[in-house]
């Protein structure tokens, strides 16, 4: 019995090693060809062992890239940037739209409540291009094409429904008994919101926001289609960037690490958040 | 809203009448209040989607202008005899199956590895949680570094094996195989952490009573994990054959839906066929047919979750 699980457990950890390196890899390797030279990734075989070099990073960093047919001028920090501006605007709107909603959902029975609570739901289920195609033409129409504003309104279809779920079923968990006792000291609605509600629910807002903000860093094919160079994030950027002529494989390494590092640093720091997150977002709603 | 007296959030408990009565107005507007502005905010997005519903009747080609017309379902019965929209379906469904279908047992397996709540095992969760937290579309790009044909580690790897001439997603035999993978890297691990975070929500009695008894492990999984674990299974399963069907990211970073048509999903076939070709109004017809086959699909995901609520509240 002894030895059958001792077996069972080197089983498990060779199966967990495998599992390991097939998931973390590619982050490693790029990683690791972002501090090098492209004579050094050309080399075969591919070796692990390089003197590191920060010049993709200093290309990047200062926009402009040396290449044997001249000096190439790259927006990448305007990239990063513009995902930074587009991202913590939308999460921001969408709190103060979907954090009174969700209250509101879960506290309130009122006619047609589940109704419009399922209808800002259902934006999560439909294909995105089925709204976007139409506006672009929308946008032309009425001058919002290539504007931050219409870029964090349209976003609001990826953070509001997140919000407005995982919120909703952080109040329902809440006992609303200390609410009650507060209004009968003769406080007004709003001060119980502001004051009770909102501090209590503060971790699922918490969880909420971070994932929305990581959805919103993440998004492709919003602003691929709404904006244009001057306004585009990084994810449809460095694709853009890619096809540049001159760029090297340690540059595009370097964009690919420089853009991922936001959201990986904020999901360590707040990982407890964010499996609550991401499992209350499925599971309860 | 309310100002004095006693009074509770629903009003049902008021003090004078004619206080009673305003506030109890109030009270029936405040929730309509609270969620009016996210409405607002989301119907005005979502009026396209009524417009996409216009175009999809229409002859319309931004190209030419003047052809511009209504055909009722004509756009529709073109799909019929329509070799690129049937490959289209083929394409989608393929995808779709393969994607969920590798990611749905990976991540059960990777759950099951993780299953006891040590310290280690918590680590390892939060470690595969790494490729969910990348843009897919950055993650294309991270695989098409190391899948080129020339210096890529992985054409590498399978040169090591034996396999020489790899052509990944540049070659049509390989092209699904590469983007299928590049899909089950990001998106496992999503699968794995629901899947995880319901095997810890179980009940440990039934547990212990097999190894009381005896039980196989073959058993145990088959007659008591899974069935206990099917409402997480199934609703983990279709919030991804949801994000799968509608799959854009990784397939038009990757591949643009090459090469040659081998790669040509939904939401990849419209963007062509509204960009390249300009023809809005088939474009909007083939986004319809998506559309129909997510709404099924929601709703088959939104009934389920509404029981599963319902128990949950039930049990509180």
């Amino acid at each position: 019995m002894q030895a059958k699980q001792g077996i069972g457990g080197v089983l498990r950890g060779i199966a967990l090693t495998l599992v390991l390196l097939f998931f973390l890899f590619p982050i490693v390797w790029v990683f690791l060809m972002s501090f090098q030279t492209n004579a050094q990734i050309l080399r075969i075989p591919p070796s692990p062992f390089f003197t590191p070099t920060l010049e993709n990073y200093t290309a990047l960093i200062s926009g402009r890239l040396e290449t044997t047919s001249g000096v190439l001028d790259i927006a990448f920090m305007r990239n990063l940037m513009n995902s930074v501006i587009l991202s913590a605007s939308s999460v921001l709107l969408a709190l103060i739209l979907g954090v009174p909603a969700a209250y509101a959902f879960a506290r309130f029975k009122f006619r047609l409540g589940e109704n419009i609570a399922f209808t800002l739901l259902s934006f999560r289920f439909a294909p995105p291009l089925l709204v976007l195609l139409p506006l672009t033409l929308y946008f032309q129409a009425l001058g919002l094409s290539d504007t931050y504003v219409g870029l964090i309104w349209v976003y609001q279809l990826i953070c509001l429904p997140l919000i407005l779920w995982i919120v909703r079923g952080y109040f329902e968990d809440i006992s609303p008994d200390i609410e009650h006792a507060y209004r009968v000291d003769g406080h007004s609605w709003a001060r119980t919101f502001w004051r009770i509600a909102i501090p209590l629910a503060r971790p699922g807002i918490a969880a909420a926001a971070l994932l929305a903000f990581i959805f919103a860093w993440n998004n492709f094919v919003f602003a691929l289609i709404l904006a244009s160079a001057d306004k585009q994030p990084v994810t449809v950027g460095a694709l853009a960037f890619v096809t540049a002529a001159g760029i090297q494989y340690g540059q595009i390494a370097a964009a690919v690490v420089l853009s991922v590092t936001p959201t990986l640093l904020l999901a360590l720091y707040a990982q407890r958040y964010l499996v609550q997150g991401l499992s209350m977002g499925a599971v309860k709603g | 809203m309310a100002t004095s007296t006693t009074t509770t959030l629903t009003g049902e408990r008021a003090g004078t009448p004619p206080a009673r009565h305003r506030r109890a107005l109030g009270q029936r507007a405040l929730p309509y209040l609270l969620s009016l502005p996210a409405l607002l905010v989301c119907i005005g997005i979502l009026i396209p989607f009524g417009t996409a519903v216009w175009y999809s009747l229409q002859r319309y080609n931004l190209a030419l202008p003047f052809t511009r017309g209504f055909i009722g379902l004509d756009n529709y019965q073109s799909f019929l005899f329509d070799g690129a929209f049937w490959n289209t379906i083929r394409v989608s469904l393929s995808y779709t199956a393969l994607t969920v279908g590798i990611e749905l047992v990976l991540g059960l397996a990777i759950a099951m590895l993780l299953q006891r709540p040590t310290r280690w095992h918590n680590v390892c969760a939060i470690a595969l949680l790494l490729p969910l937290m990348i843009a897919p579309a950055i993650a294309s790009l991270m695989w098409k570094l190391m899948t080129n044909p020339d210096f890529g580690i992985m054409s590498y790897l399978v040169g090591l094996v034996g396999i020489t001439d790899f052509r990944w997603a540049s070659a049509p035999s390989t092209a699904l195989f590469t983007v299928v993978l590049v899909d089950v890297w990001v998106y496992t691990p999503f699968m794995m952490i629901l899947l995880l975070a319901g095997l810890r929500a179980l009940p440990r009695q039934p547990f212990e009573a097999a190894e009381l008894d005896g039980v196989p492990a073959a058993f145990v999984f088959f007659r008591i994990t899974l069935p206990m674990l099917m409402p997480y299974i199934l609703t983990a399963t279709l919030f991804r054959l949801l994000d799968a069907i509608q799959q854009f990211d990784i397939i038009y970073a990757m591949t643009q839906g090459g090469p040659g048509d081998r790669l040509m999903v939904f939401q990849v076939q419209a963007y062509l066929e509204f960009f390249q070709y300009t023809n809005v109004g088939r474009s909007a017809a083939l986004l319809m047919v998506l559309w129909a086959i997510t709404f099924i699909l929601s709703n088959l995901f939104i009934k389920h979750w509404l029981r599963l609520r319902e128990r949950a509240h039930g049990v509180a």
